[in-house]
């Protein structure tokens, strides 16, 4: 009575029947998702580090390389594809980041506001 | 095409358990960027105190990613090992993730120590408290994951690749792995940028 051909667990690279076999194939998926993660890492310490873009630019541009090796570990260690029968998984995973996504620009933009708008006063916090 | 699907059984509780554990990890993902949040609200508040660009250093955390990642991948492999069933193998891509982490976490309580020590306590500024509670809950996941980690050896060991063995392992995977996930970006927004 059980039907596992429309859905697969985060974290399972292939179908049940397969499973057994594909460990070269597995292997493969793991040591790209090794070598791309690291090269970002190493990327984003050297543009931390040294003075190759321009300085206000360098947040964003590690903001781009930690998103981009979030997705990295997402695709190939997690295996979240956007085949059917990871639907419900990617769908779960957008809702995650929508309320993420909510709460952190939410946050900033009421504090930024409240520390722009509120006249310093004694017991006032003043987030400079 | 809706008539085969209304037909079909429901998943296995394999899928099912895993399912609901990732539903579990994303709500975790929103508490820690809550906690982000707040770290990044209350980074400018250093109080007169040390800043990051004054107490970090870049090649403990550099060494630290390294081992996460390290150890990400091991938890990969081991994930292998336990599709064909080879308890060996498990133990002993278990045991190598088991290292990688606790190193990581070695290195981690060390900082705080010497930071503690240098008088950058959680109580200096608000800046200090936020850093404490992002890296530190980050921290007490990772112990949570290894002593986890533990017991899961120890439950292979002695109950073979049961069902329950099984379920558990896999979301043992998935916790770990967005473990490496949450801290990309803890590493990039406290530590890269807030050494600069």
């Amino acid at each position: 009575m059980e039907d596992d051909s429309s859905d697969r667990t985060p974290g399972d690279e292939t179908p049940p029947e397969t499973r057994r076999e594909g460990s070269a194939a597995g292997l493969r998926t793991y040591l790209t998702g090794l070598a791309l993660a690291g090269t970002l890492t190493a990327v984003s310490f050297w543009v931390a580090g040294s003075s190759i873009l321009w300085q206000p630019g360098v947040a964003v541009g590690l903001a781009v390389l930690a998103i981009t090796q979030m997705g990295v570990h997402l695709v190939f260690f997690l295996h979240i594809t956007t085949g059917p029968d990871n639907t419900n998984n990617v769908l779960a995973l957008a809702f995650g980041i929508l309320i993420v996504g909510l709460i952190v620009v939410g946050s900033l933009w009421i504090m930024a506001h409240l520390a722009a708008n509120v006249m310093p006063a004694a017991g006032v916090i003043i987030l400079r | 095409m809706d008539g085969v699907a209304a037909l079909a059984g429901s998943a296995s509780k394999r899928i099912i358990v895993g399912y609901g554990f990732w539903l579990f990890l994303l709500s975790d993902i929103v508490m820690f960027s809550a906690i982000f949040a707040t770290y990044s609200v209350l980074a400018p508040a250093t109080a007169g105190g040390p800043t990051g660009a004054q107490l970090f250093h870049l090649n403990t955390v550099a060494v630290e990613t390294a081992c996460l990642l390290l150890s990400t991948f091991t938890c990969g492999l081991m994930q292998l090992a336990i599709n064909v069933g080879d308890p060996s193998r498990t133990c002993r891509h278990g045991a190598l993730t088991f290292l990688l982490g606790a190193v990581f976490l070695g290195l981690e309580i060390r900082e705080f120590i010497g930071m503690a020590a240098e008088g950058a306590t959680p109580e200096r500024s608000a800046f200090l408290s936020g850093f404490y509670t992002l890296v530190g809950c980050h921290g007490l996941h990772v112990g949570i994951g290894l002593f986890w980690l533990a017991v899961m050896m120890a439950q292979v060991r002695t109950k073979g690749f049961s069902v329950f063995v099984h379920h558990r392992l896999v979301c043992f995977s998935l916790f770990w792995h967005t473990l490496d996930i949450i801290w990309v970006a803890l590493f990039s927004i406290v530590y890269l940028m807030g050494s600069r």
